[in-house]
């Protein structure tokens, strides 16, 4: 089936079970919620006024219960920065797709960049961890907005989907195959934040008591703004659960990587990466990474190890820092 | 066999369109693999666009296109921009209406593709127009395929008419390859 990167990414996300989407229009994400808009019966719809009610409203519908997802570009991914924060404390499970385009500001609406690397992991205050994922094809915005539903529910905690203008808006072939869907543990529990390194979390109306805030809490959800033992124990928590777990997070893809040089890449770069390790006749191999962060330095330290590594991306050395260190 | 396919002109022509049913009729209705992509203003009319799609019975990498094997333009910006990247056996076909050119020794077919639409009721329909006529043309896919692919991807109310421009389209295009001959 010929299809767009941004619908394949709705597709996906009907898929996974996304029961809600909020969003506000913006280029070059827009197709995301026209698509959304007709699968309406699948999923409830609704335009916010701006990029923080959306995420807000995401964050709300996942607290009802179901899964939730919004899409946007740059100058919405920075508006939904404090309410991705608010997710990461609160441990809500939803999906945030950034179709990213040339920045900062406003830019470029209508070119590609990759200039949120940094942002999608250290874009609201704090110490927290996301899970991003970065598709290069529009099959892989189908494959992985499934697998950022699947990581969120398993991990309670915001995923993001790091797509570009190009792979969001390219047609292409696309096989809409079944998943094997993860859905948070649901169920009765008197620490909806605590207790285990993923908590279950009831749903509004299940009969726990709620308490849900953004402020430093304890397993039940009581505010402890004043106890340092409370703020260390959730926050290496937030981060343990995602950290521990980053051998099984983290996907990648790797050609001739027995050649002296290798290129890193993500998202569309990566689809030149690929062609130059085709016209090269294998002279240099190539290491796609699907996954951003958690990034796993020891995974890619050992692919690279003795190696020259180049890092191909649409901007002025985001991923290559990391890839440096 | 691989076939780079860039159709270029302004905002509001559906040059876009025209390339995700040329996408369409490649993947959808005859056995090849497509990749389509573009490339356009903020504006949501004039300015220029682009859109570009790879047709292939291999596996496509990199959907970006260098040089084009068929080139389809309807505006003279366009042909400023993209004019000088195709190769050197590249199909060119232009619409004189809207593009002055000066030759240089190249094989140019002329489709007044707007002109055209707008004696069947509709310059919007410019671009199904030229789809008949790169059909007429190339034989890139089957008639019936891009046909299918067009009725695919065009409202109801309006698959007469655009029907209708891809046939006029289809018969001046043949015209054009015969006269070129």
């Amino acid at each position: 089936m010929l299809m767009q990167g941004n619908v394949a990414c709705v597709e996906g996300a009907i898929e996974a079970g996304c029961r809600f989407f909020a969003g506000y229009p913006i280029t070059p994400a827009s197709e995301i919620m026209n698509h959304m808009v007709k699968r309406v019966k699948e999923a409830v719809f609704i335009q916010m006024e701006d990029e923080i009610a959306s995420i807000s409203a995401c964050i709300g519908a996942s607290w009802a219960g179901v899964k939730a997802m919004t899409a946007t570009s740059g100058p919405g991914f920075s508006l939904m920065q404090e309410g991705i924060g608010f997710a990461a404390m609160t441990e809500t499970p939803c999906v945030v797709v950034d179709v990213q385009r040339a920045g900062p500001s406003t830019g470029q609406a209508t070119k590609v960049a990759q200039g949120d690397v940094i942002q999608s992991r250290f874009g609201s205050q704090g110490d927290y961890e996301t899970i991003v994922l970065a598709p290069s094809s529009a099959q892989e915005m189908y494959d992985l907005t499934v697998e950022a539903f699947n990581l969120s529910e398993k991990f309670r905690t915001p995923a993001i989907l790091l797509a570009d203008e190009t792979v969001g808006r390219l047609s292409e072939e696309v096989s809409l195959k079944d998943f094997e869907i993860v859905n948070r543990k649901r169920g009765y529990t008197k620490e909806p934040f605590g207790g285990e390194m993923v908590p279950p979390m009831p749903a509004f109306g299940d009969g726990c008591e709620l308490l849900i805030t953004g402020s430093t809490h304890d397993a039940r959800g009581y505010r402890k703004t004043q106890d340092s033992k409370v703020q260390k124990e959730l926050l290496e928590r937030l981060k343990k659960k995602v950290e521990d777990h980053r051998d099984e997070i983290f996907r990648h893809e790797a050609y001739n990587e027995d050649s002296k040089t290798i290129l890193v890449s993500f998202g569309i770069e990566a689809r030149a990466c690929h062609e130059a390790c085709l016209r090269l006749n294998g002279k240099v191999g190539f290491l796609k990474l699907n996954t951003i962060w958690p990034f796993n330095f020891e995974k890619i330290s050992e692919i690279l190890e003795g190696k020259r590594a180049v890092v191909v991306e649409l901007n002025y050395g985001q991923l290559s820092m990391l890839i440096r260190n | 066999m691989k076939k780079e396919i860039r159709l270029c002109g302004f905002g509001g022509q559906g040059i876009i369109t025209a390339g995700v049913i040329v996408g369409k009729s490649a993947s959808v209705y005859s056995n090849y693999n497509a990749v389509q992509t573009q490339s356009y203003g903020p504006e949501a009319r004039g300015g220029a666009s682009k859109s570009e799609v790879i047709i292939s019975d291999e596996e496509i990498g990199y959907p970006g296109i260098e040089k084009a094997d068929i080139l389809v333009v309807m505006s003279q910006q366009a042909w400023d921009r993209y004019g000088k990247t195709s190769k050197p056996n590249s199909t060119i076909v232009i619409d004189p209406d809207m593009v002055k050119i000066e030759r240089g020794g190249k094989k140019i077919y002329e489709v007044r593709a707007t002109k055209i639409a707008s004696d069947l009721g509709n310059k919007i329909i410019a671009n199904m127009v030229m789809l008949g006529a790169l059909v007429g043309i190339t034989g890139i896919v089957p008639k019936d395929a891009m046909e299918q692919a067009i009725l695919d991807s065009v409202p109801k109310r309006f698959v007469g008419l655009n029907k209708h421009a891809f046939a006029e389209g289809f018969k001046h295009g043949v015209r054009e390859l015969e006269k070129q001959r």
